[in-house]
């Protein structure tokens, strides 16, 4: 269905000094976790997280629940804080602790959540144009212009002028990826961004995802999705009980799963 | 009943329920005002921004609004001789606006923070990933949802601040709970008929607003 470019937009943005890298993975490294611990309360999440994931990768993040996936995400964009001592680096930079340096790097890692988290006040173009306009001072005009072309891109340009409560699920999630991609940013987080659909508007959303990762966005994907994983993903992190057990490319990892923790979740997802 | 039409000849009723007016109208301003500024110290990330809210809060909502009344004018214009306006009238009318916002901006805040609660979380998620800071992000996303989900208790609050402007006959502003005791002293024969006045008086002014406060409710509710 898409066949156009989704990633042509976010691609015209100024050019970073450096020069892009020739491979489909580029040598850049967009995302970068070094020594990230995390604790609630007693309880660690996250143990001894070091990833580098360079620009164009797909790296896609399994585990059953309650391994850590979603916090890795959201830690990515600092939605959750980490445990002092660890280093999280957006494209080379440390993210900031609080205040409007945070907010600005967060504007270049975009966030597309499990329950889409559309801003319910707001038509489906206003939630495409709010950050361009409030963050990045772009002319609504403009901004507008830019939002009906992604919303195009991902099929819900006719209901534009809707409220989200007046759309699927699936419309609201590719809405939801527009929002993110309208900032223009360097690395796309997805939080099981298909968990909380029907299962026939799963399909629509994966087709998006798929079209973005052709088109050379970085991606991280938390996702029970094991199809997608196998067609997009350039890379498997499998994680358990907050640590990163095996990280592989997703043949190796479907076929010859190395830990044992791997083997027993893979024997329970794939035999039904 | 004898004498009774004579009173609205005598006394200028209607100019004191005026007077309630003009204090409900302004105290409901300055409160508002007030109350979503304590709202976003209580909800912000600052530490120190939301113990000044919670201390506000709870000092000034635990405070009887006749000791915060008597106060401004005692303190503020007795000891410390502060006074706003030349005209005597005017004068203690700011004293009554001022006290009534700043006893009611704390009930403001509480029912903005109830609504505060009625928006998920993810939506402040939401609002944080596109780039947007605190300020931004609760000016734009959060508040406007969340006063959308508290019509009904600011409503309320409308409701007690406008009755609650008979108060301000402790700062002898002439309105009319106060010219209704005037009234009484002088004719003590027509009590029930000239309480029976001011109640009726209060209710027109009030039952509006209660339904107002409905209707823009299940208006402005925000589809899920």
């Amino acid at each position: 269905m898409l066949s156009y470019s989704l990633f042509a937009m976010t691609q015209s943005t100024p050019a970073p000094a450096d020069p892009p890298a020739a491979d489909t993975t580029g040598t850049r490294v967009l995302v970068e976790l070094e020594d990230v611990n995390k604790h609630f309360g007693s309880f660690q999440a996250l143990k001894d997280i070091n990833l580098a994931i360079p620009e164009r990768q797909v790296a896609i993040v399994l585990g059953p629940s309650g391994s850590g996936k979603s916090t890795l995400c959201r830690t990515i964009n600092r939605l959750e804080t980490i445990d002092p001592g660890g280093i999280i680096r957006i494209d080379g930079r440390p993210l900031p602790e609080e205040g409007k340096a945070l907010a600005r790097l967060r504007a270049d890692v975009g966030m597309v959540f499990q329950s889409f988290n559309l801003f319910a006040h707001k038509s489906i173009l206003e939630n495409v144009t709010l950050g361009p306009i409030k963050v990045k001072g772009v002319k609504k005009a403009q901004a507008e212009k830019d939002a009906m072309e992604l919303l195009e891109r991902v099929g819900v340009a006719q209901q534009a002028k809707k409220m989200p409560a007046q759309l699927s699920g699936g419309q609201q999630q590719r809405v939801a990826i527009a929002r993110a991609l309208a900032m223009r940013p360097k690395v796309l987080l997805f939080d099981e961004p298909t968990s909380a659909l029907d299962p026939e508007m799963v399909q629509e959303v994966l087709d998006v995802m798929v079209q973005l990762a052709r088109d050379g966005m970085t991606m991280v994907v938390v996702t029970h999705e094991m199809g997608f994983a196998r067609k997009a993903g350039d890379r498997v992190l499998f994680m358990d009980q907050g640590a990163i057990l095996e990280d592989s490319d997703p043949e190796t990892f479907f076929t010859r799963p190395q830990h044992p923790r791997a083997k027993d979740f893979l024997g329970k997802i794939l035999t039904h | 009943m004898n004498g009774f039409l004579e009173l609205f000849a005598e006394y200028d009723i209607l100019g004191a329920f005026w007077m309630n007016i003009r204090l409900t109208v302004l105290a409901a301003i300055g409160s508002f005002v007030l109350g979503t500024v304590l709202a976003v110290f209580r909800i912000s990330p600052v530490g120190s921004l939301r113990a000044i809210g919670t201390s506000y809060v709870n000092v000034v909502r635990n405070t009887p609004l006749t000791i915060i009344m008597v106060l401004g004018v005692l303190a503020v214009w007795g000891q410390l001789k502060i006074e706003f306006f030349d005209d005597f009238a005017l004068n203690f009318f700011t004293y009554a606006v001022i006290a009534l916002s700043l006893y009611h901006a704390s009930f403001v805040c509480e029912a903005i923070r109830s609504g505060v609660n009625t928006v998920p979380q993810g939506q402040a998620e939401a609002a944080r990933a596109i780039g947007l800071s605190f300020l931004p992000a609760a000016r734009v996303v959060v508040l406007p949802q969340a006063l959308r989900g508290a019509i009904t208790p600011l409503g309320n609050t409308l409701i007690a601040l406008t009755k609650n402007t008979t108060v301000a006959a402790a700062a002898s502003v002439a309105e009319a709970s106060g010219l209704m005791k005037s009234m009484i002293e002088f004719n003590p024969n027509l009590m029930i008929y000239i309480f029976l006045t001011i109640a009726i008086g209060f209710c027109i002014i009030v039952i509006p607003m209660g339904i107002l406060t409905t209707w823009l409710s299940d208006k402005l509710a925000v589809a899920r």
